[in-house]
């Protein structure tokens, strides 16, 4: 995907994110067990099998990785003028008393992190529900916070940032776009 | 991409894309279907009218949980409650009911086309629940699904539609859907119930006989048989009806080894289909009624996308 | 009441003239044709340079809904609707309320149209009393109070036997039967023709053989009585075959079509159009095809537009409640003259199916420009474009299928007895 805009941060940069992230998770929750993973679709589903990846290679065990789509969550829906397409959801497994690391791309006004609040609460009640976003561009419209952040980025409200993922489904680059 | 539709009406209206969509959506709402809480907030604070001028349990329920399942607030009303007996006419039923502000109504109505009608008089979205001979569009998209479910696809396919064509709008719309998306209809019935000129409908082929409809099929939809209607001149009666036109384990052999066997139900056990096969392991008829759920709430949340330009 | 009609397309076919002349007219007769007449005395001068002058137009086939349904049209407003369409008399069916089925109801159609109207009024009585095909009405004072032919128009008369006896009646008092061909029990529920555009809207279908069985039934009856019969409303191949068919052997049948059947097939019912609902119902394409094959060879006599105009509430309704008909009269005349630019009709040929045959099949003194008839004359501007719109519509109804559309060709006088009584 051919995207104009400033890289402020690259493949090698996201990896390392990422990783550390992993690490950051594995301290905070003492391990994989009990753990799971959410990604909010689409880019945040990509990611977490990203961090799955790295947390099977630093623990030798596989955490499972389910995807929300927060379409049927949204606060905005009747802004839109036409329906948006309904992605699915798909959490093939309990998150009653588990752990949930809930997976975006990118936190900006948190809405989104609402709207996949509550989808995971119909789905059960988890002993936690912690967030993990590789960019935070600030710009909070609801008391929400990360527990896990790839990088800070200031921007204005007019900016625009994407992260950028290959065929492949991983992430390649993060650009500001003004 | 979107759905640019404000009414549904009929799958005659409906783009192939337009029924894609539909039809992504009904399966990503299924989820919410097999989960313990089945409600998500979407059409909360919307209003739905389901108005049934004629009797139907299965399709009013379904419309009805698909609406709670996204969070509407529906309201039932059928002839025997509403001021149809007192002689008020459509357009002021719909104007009366219009200025409690709905946002959408779901009408069953005997007249083919009465809810061309209505959309003339009401502003709010209209999706039809079957209108006289001539249409039943959640229907038709429920079955699509069924099918899709079982293949993968709609192109390509074999699907054999028996019965009283004339009558049925789940055939114009299971017809005007699936040769939309590829598929190739073959009708069979009495020629007393294959309306004139059908095969200018799609690719549809009328045949001669159940026989040369349902060979290799992929798909067999039976169609009920409404004895109080067909017995006059259309059919001596039910037992020479289901003789020549009736599916049974027998004529099952015809169709393809995996072919599944669909109805809209209700099913006159014995007439259309013999029991062996309603219960059978091809008998799909409960997997259509619970997919009907999921269209219904696909539909309603596309109309409820607003004003178009 | 004198008038001069100077320099324009004068088009008798009674007389066999169509040639540039002038018309003069006096105490309301038309005193002579020629060219370069001079203005008799007091005479307003009409230039009709580019215009066609013809007999004043004849419809054979209205409905006036007076007395009784005045709420869809009355005398005055129909006929005034006939003025505005070109036409001078026209014969409104018994489908009244009371029915046309005694004097009191012909008379007072009669004395209102003669008092107040803007065209001839020529009632036509019922078959059976009430209408109701059950008993023969008194086709013998019909006639004598003014009627010009009997039919249960709206209606079929079910039973062959009484549909003998009537034609062997009327044919003792003198009196024509105009039969409304439709086999009811082929009909069924059908609101629509049956075909392919009913399958796909899911409507019930009207057979054409309905239509061609009743008209076979009434043609052998009418040979086996040696009685005349016109066949009103024909709208499809199988009726023209057999009324065809029946000329030939000397039958003393006609008939008459729409101008419905031959602008509209049954594609126009598409989207439940209820001013597209009437009975016969449209058809299809090569039904329309073989009404102007009809139209050409002579088969069919006479254009009449069963004017039949219906309340809003009747059609701003579901299609199947909806009732049948659409007004006709003002659309009439540019429909029809399509067919000469189509080169279906010859314009003399036109004329005398829409004023000529229809005054003779109903044994009028009207049809005609020659010396000393009552001066009924149209003058038709053929070039003039205009939208048809509700609001413009003389009739109280405005259930017509063309809303919106133009037209072009049009009257631009219409005189009544030498009396200018629309003037475009």
């Amino acid at each position: 995907m051919a995207t104009e805009g400033t890289v402020i941060l690259d493949g090698t940069g996201i990896k390392r994110a990422l990783t550390r992230i992993a690490h950051e998770i594995l301290e905070k929750n003492k391990g994989v067990k009990g753990l799971v993973l959410v990604g909010i679709r689409t880019g945040g589903v990509h990611l977490a099998h990203e961090l799955a990846a790295r947390l099977a290679e630093i623990e030798g065990e596989n955490v499972p990785v389910g995807a929300v789509d927060i379409t049927l969550y949204r606060d905005d829906i009747k802004e839109h003028t036409e329906h948006l397409p309904v992605g699915k959801t798909e959490i093939p497994f309990t998150i009653e008393g588990y752990n949930v690391v809930l997976v975006d791309d990118v936190l900006y006004t948190g809405r989104t992190i609402r709207a996949a609040m509550d989808a995971l609460m119909d789905h059960g009640r988890p002993t936690s529900i912690q967030l993990a976003v590789l960019v935070d561009r600030g710009h909070r419209e609801l008391p929400i916070r990360a527990d896990f952040v790839g990088r800070n980025v200031p921007t204005s409200r007019t900016e625009n940032i994407q992260v950028i993922f290959d065929a492949a489904n991983r992430p390649t680059d993060v650009v500001l776009q003004k | 991409m979107g759905f640019k539709h404000k009414d549904i009406i009929a799958l005659r209206d409906l783009t192939k894309e337009d029924m894609e969509l539909l039809l992504s959506t009904a399966e990503s709402m299924r989820e919410i279907n097999s989960r313990d809480i089945k409600k998500v907030p979407t059409l909360r604070g919307k209003t739905i009218i389901n108005l049934f001028y004629e009797a139907s349990t299965r399709t009013r329920t379904s419309f009805e949980i698909a609406a709670k399942r996204l969070s509407a607030d529906t309201v039932n009303i059928s002839p025997s409650t509403s001021s149809a007996t007192k002689g008020e006419t459509l357009a002021d039923t719909a104007l009366n009911l219009l200025s409690m502000k709905p946002d959408i109504i779901v009408m069953r109505h005997a007249v083919s086309g009465a809810h061309y009608f209505l959309t003339q008089k009401v502003s709010c979205s209209v999706i039809n629940a079957g209108d006289g001979a001539h249409e039943h569009p959640s229907q038709g998209l429920l079955d699509m699904l069924t099918i899709k479910d079982k293949y993968g696809r709609l192109d390509g396919l074999k699907v054999a539609i028996v019965g009283d064509i004339t009558h049925s709008r789940v055939a114009r719309s299971d017809i005007q859907g699936l040769t939309k998306m590829g598929s190739h209809v073959f009708l069979a019935g009495p020629p007393t119930m294959v309306p004139p000129a059908v095969e200018r409908l799609g690719n549809v082929t009328a045949c001669a006989t159940m026989k040369e409809a349902i060979q290799d099929a992929d798909v067999v939809i039976m169609l009920r048989i409404q004895q109080e209607r067909q017995g006059k001149t259309l059919m001596p009666n039910a037992r020479e009806y289901s003789r020549y036109f009736g599916l049974n384990p027998e004529n099952l052999k015809l169709a393809k080894p995996d072919a599944i066997v669909m109805h809209p139900g209700p099913i006159n056990r014995g007439v259309e289909m013999s029991s062996y096969v309603v219960d059978g392991p091809r008998s799909h008829v409960l997997k259509q009624v619970e997919n009907g759920v999921a269209v219904r709430m696909a539909m309603l949340y596309h109309v409820c996308g607003g004003e178009l330009e | 009441m004198n008038l001069l009609i100077r320099n324009g397309r004068v088009i008798d076919p009674s007389q066999g003239i169509d040639d540039t002349l002038d018309v003069a007219v006096e105490n309301g007769l038309v005193k002579e044709i020629g060219k370069g007449l001079k203005a008799p005395a007091g005479a307003e001068t009409i230039d009709a340079a580019g215009n066609y002058v013809v007999p004043g137009l004849v419809d054979m086939h209205v409905h006036l809904r007076d007395p009784g349904l005045e709420y869809k049209e009355d005398i005055v407003s129909g006929t005034r609707a006939a003025a505005a369409g070109g036409f001078t008399s026209v014969a409104c069916m018994p489908n009244t309320k009371p029915v046309i089925d005694n004097k009191a109801v012909a008379s007072y159609i009669i004395a209102k149209s003669r008092a107040e109207g803007f065209a001839n009024v020529f009632p036509i009585g019922s078959i059976t009393y009430g209408s109701n095909g059950e008993r023969l009405a008194e086709m013998g004072e019909l006639k004598e109070s003014g009627c010009v032919a009997v039919s249960d128009d709206g209606r079929p008369v079910v039973n062959a036997e009484l549909m003998r006896r009537a034609l062997e009646y009327a044919r003792g008092m003198g009196i024509l039967v105009i039969s409304h061909a439709e086999d009811l029990s082929l009909v069924g529920e059908g609101v629509m023709n049956e075909g392919f555009t009913s399958t796909e809207l899911g409507l019930k279908g009207i057979p054409s053989v309905a239509e061609d069985i009743a008209t076979a039934r009434d043609v052998m009856l009418a040979e086996y009585t040696r009685s005349p019969l016109h066949i009103a409303h024909v709208s499809t191949r199988g009726s023209l075959r057999i009324i065809r068919e029946a000329k030939g052997r000397g039958v003393q049948v006609t008939c008459e079509t729409a101008p419905h059947y031959f602008s509209l097939t049954d594609d126009a019912v598409r989207g439940y159009n209820t001013n597209a609902k009437m009975n016969p119902p449209l058809r299809e394409a090569d039904d329309v095809a073989a009404v102007k094959e009809a139209l050409k060879d002579g088969t069919i006599d006479a254009i009449a537009t069963d004017h039949a105009p219906h309340h809003i509430d009747e059609k701003d309704v579901e299609f199947n409640v909806a009732m049948n008909g659409i007004v006709g009269l003002e659309t009439s005349l540019p429909l029809s003259l399509k067919l000469v630019e189509e080169k279906v009709l010859t314009l003399p040929q036109l004329i005398e199916k829409m004023a000529c045959k229809p005054a003779s099949i109903l044994g009028i003194d009207r049809g005609t420009l020659k010396a000393g008839a009552v001066a009924d004359i149209t003058v038709i501007d053929p070039a003039v474009e205009w939208t048809v719109a509700a609001e413009n519509l003389a009739s109280k109804s405005k259930n017509s299928p063309w809303l919106g559309e133009k037209m072009k060709g049009g009257a631009a006088y219409t005189i009544l007895g030498g009396k200018i009584v629309y003037k475009r």
